[in-house]
């Protein structure tokens, strides 16, 4: 990680899901940010820079949190931030249609004595509704600069967004709860005398609602005088079990109201914009099971598919590999090295240029590209949480809910990076079942795209192979649901609007995962070129393929397509392609090929995804799926040929 | 007027004998009692029941403070099973005994406390008392899970029964809190809502833990 000047003042973003503040922190930086792990977390944070009256300010992009109250991993996270950064703006991004519902946590930051700015953003959509925010007087009433914008169009308010936070001056607004409350909160923060980044107030407040996080750095301040703090905490928590959390949560929400009063003013009788019946339409069954269908033809087999997999293919590999980059280079080194084995590594057979550069820019490059092109416009329409709602159903039977559809549908992109997301699932065991199902079921872009090719010129195959891809899926699913032990998952999703995807979240979405997976997955490309080289010239590759031949009789494919088995480990693209040689060839019959492609998209995962997996799950979970997805593999293979021979479907 | 637990018993199984299975009278067998036991005597002396040799048959003066009676051991039978969460056996057993001290009102709170219901966890009737009639006069619908509420409906959320307490945290930082009103646009294949401007979906088992004071 690159060394930050001490001087530079940070500025740090933070606010709910869906309100726009991944287009505030692009608005505010530019196009230099990075995205990284936040040190000792699996959680992203965006960083970049920006320079307000000719100072320089470091912008961190927080993970979306609800609350100063931490529930999930990311917003933790992102509360972390707030307690170690010391900002010099906390900029609070809400959304201009639900303050009531944002204020709360505004009222939070402000009483935990942050340096507070609030955008509230969206005013566009707020005023189409019908509703008016007198922001002067919202400004007044919260003591600290308030901000209308709306920053996905033209970038309204960022001027004075900038203007608020070079001319920051910290305000001293309090906000009194219920005199019984306030009389509690007194007398425990009067037993705080540690140094404290946050308000004693805010600190009270969190140790009443049991944060440990928050007990545990009061206990490192407090040092002996801590058993007294923690006696005074339970006693009050005891005699206010009845409804604590409600009281606390329904006081700020009092005191909200209170500070709206006249600042948002409604005209009604608005009729339901065709953007809300489009929303409807999405999440009812008859008419969302049809649109489900569409956005997977177009977005996925007309664009990755035909466009990403064939057109920019056949152009890159080609066209400009082919024609014009191999030969050049081939030709480059076989004029000037004499040595056999470093020609082989750098252009032979499975060489570093010849295979890992070549399979990296010109098949995977494209495939996955536009796949990412395709996800991020659909994330950000906002149509996501509305198919978990649709799935949930569908996905609790096999032991997952609704949103585990996200790292589903991304694994149709790449599984690697699909298995880091299901971090982003509640219980280990959504995030077993789903490691588990990403790792047997779900093909990724590269190796569906070459699979497509390849059964397109075998009516029927396409069919059989997808009937078998959902049965596996669905009664593996089942199975595992079983299985697994843990809670049975709950659903709650917040529906964000639909609307128009904006090009430059498109772009930055998708630079930002493309950039991820070159950083991540182009060395294992050459790892895995150079191990097949390795294992060219030494003979082992030779005898492991040999070693597999009698399972490859075994599910009635000719021996050759053991090496297809044995490359699909090192990238399950690598696998398919190898498929596709022995196709061109004219190698395999249409039931071999079918059976070829059915056991190969079930086959263990590629290197990568198992070392993703063993650092999410551990060895032994990881481990136990690699065996288990290897037998599956080759049992539903086995099974597939002897029902295509039987039957003679495909025959 | 209060009768000893003995007498109420007796009252409750002839309520049970001759409104509901439609016989005249009861047998001293069926009864559990021996022809000396002081909860029949305290009855006759009240007038209202008169026993003709080992049968006991309900007179129209012990009608209502029968019917009563088993208004409220049914009452006392739902508490037990929704609210404290006591079932099977031991659930009947604490409701045989809870039932005896559901006097002076108290009844009626906690017939209200469990939105009037009209059937016992057995599938009995609950005869109503007047605060039912009082509510349906009213057109109270009381409160209910939000899985009780059609697409199109509205109502205020009146609490979240909590189960998981993170959860229902969850819940009320993303602002769906008591007091607010609340809108069900779907209710297949989940639950979708809106509160304000902001729209939730949640599956059935979360929807089932808010409660909604219909509009």
């Amino acid at each position: 990680m690159q060394k930050e000047p001490q001087a530079e003042k940070k500025i740090i973003l933070v606010g709910n899901p869906n309100v726009g503040k991944s287009v505030v922190f692009n608005s505010l930086t530019g196009s230099y940010t990075t995205v990284s792990n936040y040190p000792g977390t699996s959680v992203e944070v965006s960083r970049g820079h920006c320079q307000i009256d000719s100072e320089n300010f470091l912008v961190l992009d927080t993970p979306g949190m609800y609350s100063l109250l931490p529930i999930t991993e990311e917003e933790r996270v992102a509360r972390r931030i707030l307690l170690e950064e010391s900002p010099h703006v906390v900029l609070h991004v809400i959304d201009a249609r639900n303050l009531e519902r944002m204020l709360p946590m505004t009222l939070q930051l402000i009483e935990a004595g942050l340096p507070v700015v609030v955008l509230v953003n969206i005013m566009d959509e707020a005023e189409r509704i019908g509703m008016q925010i007198d922001i002067p007087l919202l400004q007044e009433k919260l003591q600290v600069p308030v901000v209308g914008g709306a920053m996905g169009r033209g970038k309204r308010g960022l001027a004075e967004v900038r203007e608020a936070i070079g001319q920051y001056r910290v305000g001293k607004a309090t906000f009194t709860y219920a005199s019984d409350l306030e009389k509690d909160i007194q007398k425990i923060s009067a037993l705080l005398l540690g140094d404290y980044i946050l308000a004693r107030r805010s600190l009270t407040l969190m140790l009443l609602q049991r944060d440990d996080e928050i007990a545990q750095r009061v206990r490192d301040r407090e040092g002996d005088r801590y058993a007294g703090v923690e006696s005074a905490v339970n006693d009050t928590i005891f005699a206010r079990r009845v409804d604590l959390h409600l009281r606390i949560s329904l006081e700020r929400k009092r005191i909200c109201k209170g500070l709206l009063d006249g600042v948002v003013t409604q005209r009604s009788g608005q009729q339901p914009a065709l953007v809300d019946r489009f929303s409807a339409w999405t999440m009812n069954p008859w008419t969302g099971v049809p649109l489900l269908l569409l956005v997977l033809y177009f977005g996925l087999y007309q664009f990755v598919g035909g466009f990403g997999a064939g057109t920019i293919v056949d152009f890159l590999e080609g066209t400009v590999f082919e024609e014009f980059l191999n030969p050049w280079v081939i030709g480059l080194c076989e004029k000037y090295i004499p040595w056999y084995w470093l020609n082989e590594l750098l252009v032979g057979e499975y060489g570093l240029f010849t295979l890992g550069v070549r399979y990296a820019f010109a098949i995977i490059l494209p495939i996955v590209g536009t796949f990412f092109i395709a996800f991020a416009v659909i994330e950000d329409s906002g149509y996501f949480p509305r198919l978990a709602m649709l799935v949930d159903r569908v996905f609790k039977k096999i032991g997952l809910n609704g949103r585990a559809v996200i790292p589903m549908v991304l694994g149709f992109g790449c599984d690697t990076m699909a298995t880091v997301v299901t971090r982003t699932l509640e219980s280990s065991r959504e995030r077993i079942i789903a490691t588990l199902l990403l790792a047997l079921a779900i093909p990724c872009s590269a190796q569906m795209g070459v699979i497509l090719g390849l059964l397109s010129g075998v009516p029927g195959a396409l069919v059989v192979w997808l009937a078998c891809m959902i049965g596996v899926f669905l009664l593996v699913g089942l199975l595992a649901a079983q299985v697994v032990p843990g809670e049975r998952p709950m659903f709650y999703m917040e529906i964000p609007p639909m609307r128009m995807p904006q090009l430059q979240n498109v772009l930055v979405k998708t630079l930002t995962r493309m950039q991820w997976y070159f950083m991540e997955i182009f060395p294992l490309f050459m790892i895995a070129s150079v191990l097949l080289w390795a294992g060219k010239l030494t003979g082992a590759l030779q005898w492991l393929v040999e070693a597999f031949n009698p399972v490859m009789r075994l599910l009635g494919l000719p021996h050759e397509a053991s090496a297809a088995f044995i490359f699909g480990f090192f990238r399950r693209d690598f696998g398919a392609a190898g498929l596709y040689d022995l196709q061109t060839e004219g190698l395999l019959d249409p039931v071999q090929l079918t059976v070829a492609a059915v056991t190969l998209t079930l086959f263990v995962p590629c290197v990568a995804q198992f070392l993703v997996m063993q650092k999410e799950r551990g060895w032994r979970t990881s481990l136990v799926i690699f065996f288990l997805v290897t037998g599956l593999a080759f049992s539903v293979g086995w099974a597939l040929n002897r029902f295509l021979l039987m039957t003679g479907i495909l025959a | 007027m209060i009768v000893s637990a003995k007498a109420e018993e007796i009252l409750e199984s002839l309520w049970i004998s001759t409104e509901e299975k439609g016989e005249d009278a009861a047998h001293f067998e069926r009864l559990g009692i021996a022809p000396t036991d002081e909860g029949l005597a305290e009855l006759v002396r009240l007038a209202f029941v008169e026993v003709h040799g080992e049968w006991v048959r309900l007179r129209k003066e012990g009608r209502e403070e029968a019917r009563m009676t088993v208004r409220r051991h049914r009452l006392a039978e739902r508490l037990m099973m929704d609210i404290l969460d006591i079932k099977g056996a031991s659930g009947d057993e604490r409701a045989c005994e809870f039932e005896h001290l559901l006097h002076h009102g108290v009844d009626t709170k906690i017939c209200t406390l469990l939105n009037h219901p009209t059937t016992c966890p057995h599938g009995k009737p609950i005869p109503p008392g007047s605060c039912c009639e009082q509510a349906r006069q009213d057109g109270e619908v009381g409160v209910v899970a939000l899985t009780e509420l059609k697409a199109g409906e509205r109502g205020e959320i009146a609490y979240l029964a909590a189960t998981d307490v993170s959860k229902m945290q969850k819940l009320m930082s993303m602002g769906v809190l008591p007091g607010s009103d609340l809108l069900v646009t779907r209710t297949f294949p989940s639950y979708i809502f809106k509160v304000g401007h902001s729209e939730f979906a949640v599956d059935g088992d979360l929807a089932r833990e808010i409660f909604v004071r219909k509009a």
